[in-house]
């Protein structure tokens, strides 16, 4: 069994979040990076819990990223997995040019499973999954909550509109996964020591198409500011959710 | 030239989430001077012919059973195809879970750029400008979309449902459909209970509740109001409530018209997932918590008090007392 996780870089859930030149790129100072939560959470702990029952699986990890992925990859090693593959690069804003990086990887790897978390918290595309799983021609199975391997066959419950349904797939499979696949855990200090001395292997990227651009990002509209109504009035409350805003 | 609209069914159904998609089409038809056509896969019990009164002319549909299922790797294979034989070149979509699925895989498909989470009408002044959500609700960015076919997946409660009159033509199209290889061997669908990401008024509660035995005053506002219910990460984590039930940052993102906010503090992740509801009321005994600081209304006093009052005064309204 061969598993490749995906995980990206993306700031603390905390992060203030601010832009600067012109709104046109995202101010990464004095922002703290961390694993893409439903890359760790999920995705990954999940692959680590499947090479834990079976010691035979090979566990990789690929980032897309430059050199300032490389702590949160070590992080990620001292979880769990046997290696780590960074492509080069620091073109991220488009996920197919992201996605065409991880499927060149995939092919030479021959991996049973593809692991995704559901999305990223910055760029929130929920994209790469289905890219990468089209790009090599697999089946791909969206937000999944449990993950159960039988043999070649993976049995996974996921989300559907208004419920879950149980899907069963032959491997190889492209699965983006979200609460419930898994527990966080964090990291003991034997992994965390191990880390350091895993691979890391760095590659270039591909030759590969870029579709979309990022023109600028737009912060909300700052709130008006709150009116207080005070406890014994809630006729009033009602009155200003009916009347002025509308909304019962 | 046209817009083709994937209007997605559940159960022979259209959904919410599929009307927002039709409307949006229309509208978006009509700003780039053609026409909107809509896509319907698998078999339905609706009349098809009316959903042109949400501003389609033609309905394309693909009666398929094997398309009952959702397979991205089919679907995708046939919307393909279909966006090919009407000659379409923007596609919209719902970017709910059966949206979000198949749009990622079209987009390598059709070598389309894609716009996910998109929030408003495309910018064709100078070229094709989409704003989506980036930051979990936190902010937006503005996308260009820089290949001849587009695809557009909408987020839910992003785009106003506009039905006027008129019918559209129903077109059978024949489509061989490939067996995927997903097997669905059981399904267990939420019923009686409005889905939270399409719930046009939510009620969510926090740590301030106490215990999972107070909730019932929650769910009578919720009730009342005709609202889904919604909790905090930490009310999840203690497992108070169901964890599909949990907004925010690393649960689920919502934007409701109204989000009442109960006993929640209202921390960074948290507002990630609901500050794009339209109108926001907290009510919290703390007057310092910092969700105030994002709400329109507030109320600083006892959830316990507060709640049923509330709740009298709402059921006075629609007159249910």
């Amino acid at each position: 069994m061969k598993i490749l996780v995906c995980i990206s870089k993306t700031p603390d859930t905390t992060a203030k979040i601010a832009f600067k030149n012109g709104n046109t790129q995202f101010e990464e100072n004095g922002v703290q990076w961390i694993i893409n939560p439903y890359d760790e959470w999920y995705a990954l702990i999940r692959a680590i819990e499947l090479k834990e029952k079976d010691a035979s699986t090979v566990l990789h990890l690929i980032n897309v990223g430059g050199a300032e992925s490389d702590p949160i990859i070590r992080k990620a090693l001292a979880l769990g997995g046997d290696e780590a593959i960074r492509v080069n690069t620091t073109n991220l804003s488009d996920s197919f040019y992201v996605a065409s990086q991880i499927a060149e990887a995939a092919k030479s790897g021959a991996y049973d499973l593809i692991f995704t978390g559901k999305e990223t918290i910055d760029y929130n595309g929920s994209s790469i999954g289905g890219m990468v799983a089209e790009l090599l021609d697999l089946p791909y199975v969206s937000l999944a909550t449990k993950f159960e391997l039988n043999g070649t066959t993976a049995t996974i419950t996921r989300e559907i509109e208004g419920g879950e349904e149980v899907n069963e797939v032959p491997l190889p499979v492209v699965v983006s996964c979200q609460k419930g696949v898994a527990e966080a855990r964090i990291p003991n200090m034997r992994g965390i020591m191990s880390a350091r001395t895993k691979p890391l292997k760095v590659v270039e990227p591909v030759a590969a198409d870029t579709l979309t651009s990022i023109k600028s990002f737009e912060l909300p509209p700052p709130k008006a500011g709150v009116k207080i109504i005070s406890t014994d009035n809630m006729a009033e409350l009602v009155r200003l959710l009916h009347e002025e805003a509308k909304v019962i | 030239m046209s817009v083709l609209i994937l209007a997605d069914q559940t159960e022979g159904h259209f959904k919410k989430t599929a009307l927002e998609a039709l409307s949006y089409g229309a509208k978006l038809a009509e700003q780039l001077n053609t026409t909107a056509e809509a896509l319907v896969l698998g078999t339905v019990n609706e009349d098809l012919a009316s959903l042109g009164k949400y501003g389609v002319k033609k309905v394309h549909h693909a009666a398929n059973e094997a398309l009952n299922i959702v397979d991205a790797q089919v679907y995708t294979k046939v919307i393909a195809e279909a966006v090919n034989a009407t000659g379409a070149n923007v596609v919209v979509l719902s970017h709910n879970n059966t949206g979000r699925a198949i749009a990622a895989r079209l987009s390598v498909r059709l070598k389309a750029a894609l716009a996910p989470a998109a929030v408003s009408l495309p910018d064709t002044s100078d070229g094709f400008v989409v704003k989506k959500v980036v930051f979990s609700g936190k902010a937006s960015a503005n996308v260009s979309l820089n290949t001849d076919i587009k695809i557009i997946s909408l987020n839910q409660n992003a785009f106003k449902i506009a039905a006027g009159e008129g019918t559209a033509e129903v077109v059978s199209l024949n489509i061989s459909v490939e067996p995927g290889k997903i097997k669905v061997t059981a399904t267990d669908k939420v019923t009686g209970e409005i889905p939270l990401t399409e719930a046009t008024r939510v009620v969510s509660g926090g740590r301030g509740l106490k215990g999972p035995e107070n909730w019932g005053i929650l769910e009578d506002l919720a009730k009342a109001l005709d609202a889904a219910t919604a909790c905090s990460r930490p009310v999840a984590d203690s497992n108070w409530r169901p964890h599909h039930e949990h907004v925010g940052q690393t649960g689920i993102a919502i934007a409701p018209n109204l989000y009442v906010a109960v006993g929640i503090s209202g921390a960074i992740q948290h507002l990630a997932g609901v500050n794009r509801s339209k109108v926001i009321v907290v009510i919290n005994k703390d007057a310092e918590a910092p969700f105030f600081k994002a709400a329109d209304y507030g109320v600083v006093g006892d959830i316990f008090e507060v709640l049923p009052k509330l709740t009298e005064e709402v059921k006075k309204l629609k007159g249910i007392v």
